[in-house]
C-alpha cells in the first residue's frame, strides 16, 4: 500500500527504494494517459502491476480496434452529425447516411434503409392481405361480413368434397342397392366394392362391440363361426342391420325377451342351480349329472318355448342354440357356470342399434355383404 | 417528425407504454371479438336445442370431474373424414348450454360430440366397467367404480340455478322440478311426461340397469344426448357461414 503521506514525486514503499520507469513502462503509461511519476498509476510501482498490465492489455485492444475501423466513419462523434460514406454496393455510388437523431450516452444511430428484400417482402404482404380481404369472408358489416368474391366457406367445401365421393361412388351404390341381396355374390365387381366399403363401415359402426376382427366380445355375438342367433343369411344380417335388436327407436326392430327368472322371482336359487347344470350337459360340457336331471324338468317346463325341447334354439325369436358349446356371455368362449346361472337369474338383454337412420341402403347391403363374407354366412 | 416525438414520451414512460398498450389491444379486440356476437351467421339459430335435464347436467359433472375431456373432444370438424367418421360436423349452437364447453383439442380417444345412440346403454355399462371387454385395443381407464356412487340430488336445484345466472334459458318451473325430474329419468317406471315436456326428447329408462340413480346413471344419460339434440334431416346449414 503506498504510503498515503508521501509526495507526488515517486512511489515510496517501505522496503524498497522507488525506481525509474523503464521506457517500455513509459511508452505503455503514455498511451494509457497516465503519469509515469504519479504513485498510485505509474508502472514503476510493483502495487500497480495488476491494474497496470490489464489497462496495457485493454489500450492495446482499443489501439487495435482503431486502426481496424474504417477510416469513414471516424468523424462520429458526440455531437456531431455523423456522415458515412460507406460502399454499399461495389461500382455503386456512395451514399451517405444520416443518423435518426437518437443519441444515447453518445452512441448515434444511423438511419439506414431497411433491406430491401424485408421491405419487399412487407409490400407483398400488404399487396396479399387486400387480395386475401377481396377473396375470402372478411369484413363485418351490420348484419353479416362481407363473403368474399371466391364463396368459399368451410361449410361449402366439405359438403362440395363429400358430395365429389358420392357422385364418383353413385354408379356402383345404384347398383348395389338395385340387386337382389343374393345376387350380390355373383357379380365380382359389387362384391369388390361391398366388400371393402363395409370394411370400412363395419371397422367405424360395428367394431366397438363386435371386435375389430369380428370375433366379438362376451355379450357381443361373433360374427366368424357360424352360430347365428337370428339367422345367417344375407337376408337375415341386412334386416338385423337395417332394424336392430331389440333397439328403442326402432318399431320395426327384431324383438324378444328373456325372461329375468331370478329377478322376477320365477324360479328360486336352487332351481336355476339345476337348469345350469342341465345347459351344461346339452353340450356334454362337464356337469353335476343329478342337478342336471332336476333341472331337465324346469328346463322342460320353462325354457322349451324358445330354446326348443332340444336345446337347439328358434332363430325366430333370437333364441340361441344351447347345445353347440358355443357361448354368448362367457369370457373366452368358454362354459362357465356362474355366468349361465347370471342370465338365467338376471335375463339378458342384448341391444344392438337400427342402422336405417344412421346409415344409408348402399352402406348397410356393404357391411351386410362383409359380415355375411366373414366365414359364417349361409 | 413531430409525432415521433410524442412517441418518444411513451416509449420513456413505463406505465404509459402500459396504458396505451393496453387500449391497442383493446380496440384490436373489439373489432375481431365484437361482430361474433351480432353477425346473423355466426350466431346461427338451430331448433332443437334444448337445456340439459338434471340426471344429464349431473353426467356432465361427472365427465367433467373425471376429466373426459383430456382424451375425448366433443367438436367434429367441418372435413370429410371427420363427418364420414362421425356425424354432420358440430354447430356452435349445439354447445350453447355448455358452461364450459368440451370441444376439447386433445382425441386420445374417439370424438364424442355425436355418440348418443349409437351405443347402447349395455355398451356403454360394459366399456365404462372394463374397456378391455368390447375393444381389446383401447387404452382407456375403468370407470366401473360410477356404478356404486350413488346419487343423491340434494343440490341440483342449486345446479340449474347457477346455470342459469351464466345464461341457460331454465324456467322457475324447471329448478322446481329439478329433484322430481332428476329421479323420474332414471325410473322407467316413473310417470315423465311432465320431465318430458320441459325437456323435449329426454329419454326415460335405468341406464346403468341396476335399482337406484349412480353416477353410471347419470354420465351415460349425458352420454347418449350428446348430438342427438338438432334434427339434421330438417336442418339447412346457413349457406354464408
Amino acid at each position: 500500500m503506498a504510503d498515503p503521506t508521501s509526495d507526488d514525486t515517486g512511489p515510496n514503499t517501505p522496503g524498497q527504494p522507488p525506481r525509474e520507469p523503464t521506457p517500455r513502462e513509459a511508452e505503455v503509461a503514455d498511451n494509457m494517459a497516465v503519469s509515469a511519476t504519479d504513485p498510485h498509476t505509474t508502472p514503476a510501482n510493483p502495487e500497480n502491476r495488476i491494474s497496470v498490465g490489464r489497462r496495457a492489455a485493454d489500450a492495446e485492444n482499443a489501439e487495435q480496434i482503431v486502426q481496424n475501423v474504417p477510416g469513414a466513419l471516424m468523424p462520429a462523434r458526440p455531437g456531431h452529425r455523423a456522415t458515412k460514406t460507406a460502399r454499399r454496393r461495389p461500382g455503386k455510388q456512395q451514399a451517405e447516411v444520416g443518423s435518426t437523431g437518437h443519441s444515447w450516452d453518445g452512441i448515434e444511430e444511423y438511419d439506414n434503409p431497411l433491406p430491401r428484400w424485408w421491405l419487399w417482402t412487407f409490400y407483398a404482404t400488404i399487396i396479399w392481405a387486400l387480395g386475401y380481404v377481396v377473396a375470402y369472408p372478411a369484413i363485418p358489416l351490420v348484419n353479416r361480413a362481407t363473403e368474399g368474391l371466391l364463396g368459399r366457406t368451410t361449410r361449402n367445401e366439405v359438403a362440395a368434397e363429400i358430395q365429389r365421393f358420392d357422385e364418383a361412388n353413385a354408379p356402383i351404390q345404384a347398383r348395389l342397392t338395385s340387386v337382389e341381396l343374393a345376387a350380390i355374390r355373383d357379380d365380382p365387381e359389387l362384391m369388390n366394392y361391398a366388400g371393402n366399403a363395409g370394411a370400412s363401415v363395419f371397422r367405424t359402426y360395428c367394431a366397438q362391440c363386435h371386435g375389430s376382427g369380428a370375433a366379438g366380445n362376451p355379450g357381443y355375438p361373433n360374427l366368424l363361426d357360424n352360430d347365428w342367433l337370428w339367422g345367417g343369411t344375407i337376408e337375415d344380417i341386412h334386416l338385423t342391420l337395417l332394424h336392430g335388436i331389440r333397439s328403442p327407436d326402432d318399431p320395426d326392430t327384431r324383438y324378444s325377451e328373456m325372461p329375468k327368472f331370478g329377478l322376477d322371482g320365477l324360479l328360486d336359487d336352487t332351481q336355476i342351480a339345476q337348469v345350469t347344470q342341465y345347459v351344461l350337459s346339452l353340450s356334454d360340457q362337464p356337469h353335476d349329472a343329478a342337478a342336471a336331471q332336476a333341472g331337465q324338468t324346469i328346463f322342460a317346463e320353462q325354457c322349451t318355448a324358445c330354446h326348443m325341447e332340444d336345446g337347439t334354439g328358434d332363430r325366430a325369436q333370437g333364441a340361441p342354440n344351447l347345445t353347440d358349446a358355443v357361448w354368448l356371455y362367457n369370457r373366452d368362449g368358454q362354459a362357465d357356470a356362474a355366468v349361465i346361472q347370471r342370465i338365467i337369474h338376471d335375463g339378458p338383454f342384448g341391444v344392438m342399434p337400427a342402422w336405417s337412420e344412421r346409415l344409408s341402403e348402399a352402406d348397410i347391403r356393404a357391411v351386410a355383404t362383409y359380415v355375411h363374407g366373414l366365414g359364417g354366412g349361409e | 417528425m413531430g409525432i415521433l416525438d410524442h412517441h418518444k414520451i411513451l416509449e420513456k414512460n413505463a406505465t404509459l407504454l402500459l396504458i396505451f398498450s393496453f387500449l391497442v389491444v383493446t380496440i384490436g379486440g373489439i373489432v375481431q371479438i365484437t361482430p361474433l356476437f351480432y353477425l346473423e351467421n355466426t350466431i346461427e339459430e338451430v331448433e332443437g336445442v334444448r337445456p340439459y335435464t338434471p340426471l344429464e347436467l349431473t353426467g356432465r359433472d361427472v365427465y367433467v370431474r373425471e376429466g373426459c375431456y383430456v382424451c375425448h373432444s366433443q367438436m367434429i370438424r367441418p372435413m370429410r373424414d371427420e363427418v364420414e367418421r362421425y356425424g354432420h360436423y358440430s354447430l356452435a349452437a349445439e354447445s350453447m348450454y355448455d358452461h364450459p364447453f368440451q370441444w376439447g383439442s386433445k382425441r386420445t380417444g374417439p370424438d364424442l360430440a355425436r355418440v348418443g345412440g349409437r351405443y347402447s346403454d349395455e355398451w356403454h355399462i360394459d366399456h365404462l366397467n372394463d374397456p378391455r371387454a368390447v375393444v381389446p385395443e383401447s387404452i382407456m381407464p375403468a370407470y366401473g367404480f360410477l356404478r356404486d356412487r350413488m346419487i343423491e340430488p340434494a343440490h341440483i336445484a342449486d345446479r340449474l340455478e347457477a346455470d342459469r345466472m351464466v345464461g341457460v334459458p331454465y324456467s322457475d318451473e324447471m329448478i322446481v322440478e329439478a329433484r322430481a325430474d332428476f329421479m323420474a329419468q332414471a325410473d322407467p317406471d316413473a310417470d315423465a311426461e311432465a320431465m318430458q315436456a320441459r325437456y323435449p326428447g329426454a329419454q326415460q329408462r335405468n341406464y346403468d340397469r341396476q335399482a337406484g340413480v349412480s353416477e353410471m346413471d347419470a354420465l351415460i344419460a349425458y352420454l347418449q344426448v350428446l348430438g342427438t339434440m338438432v334434427d339434421f334431416t330438417t336442418f339447412q346449414p346457413d349457406p354464408t357461414r
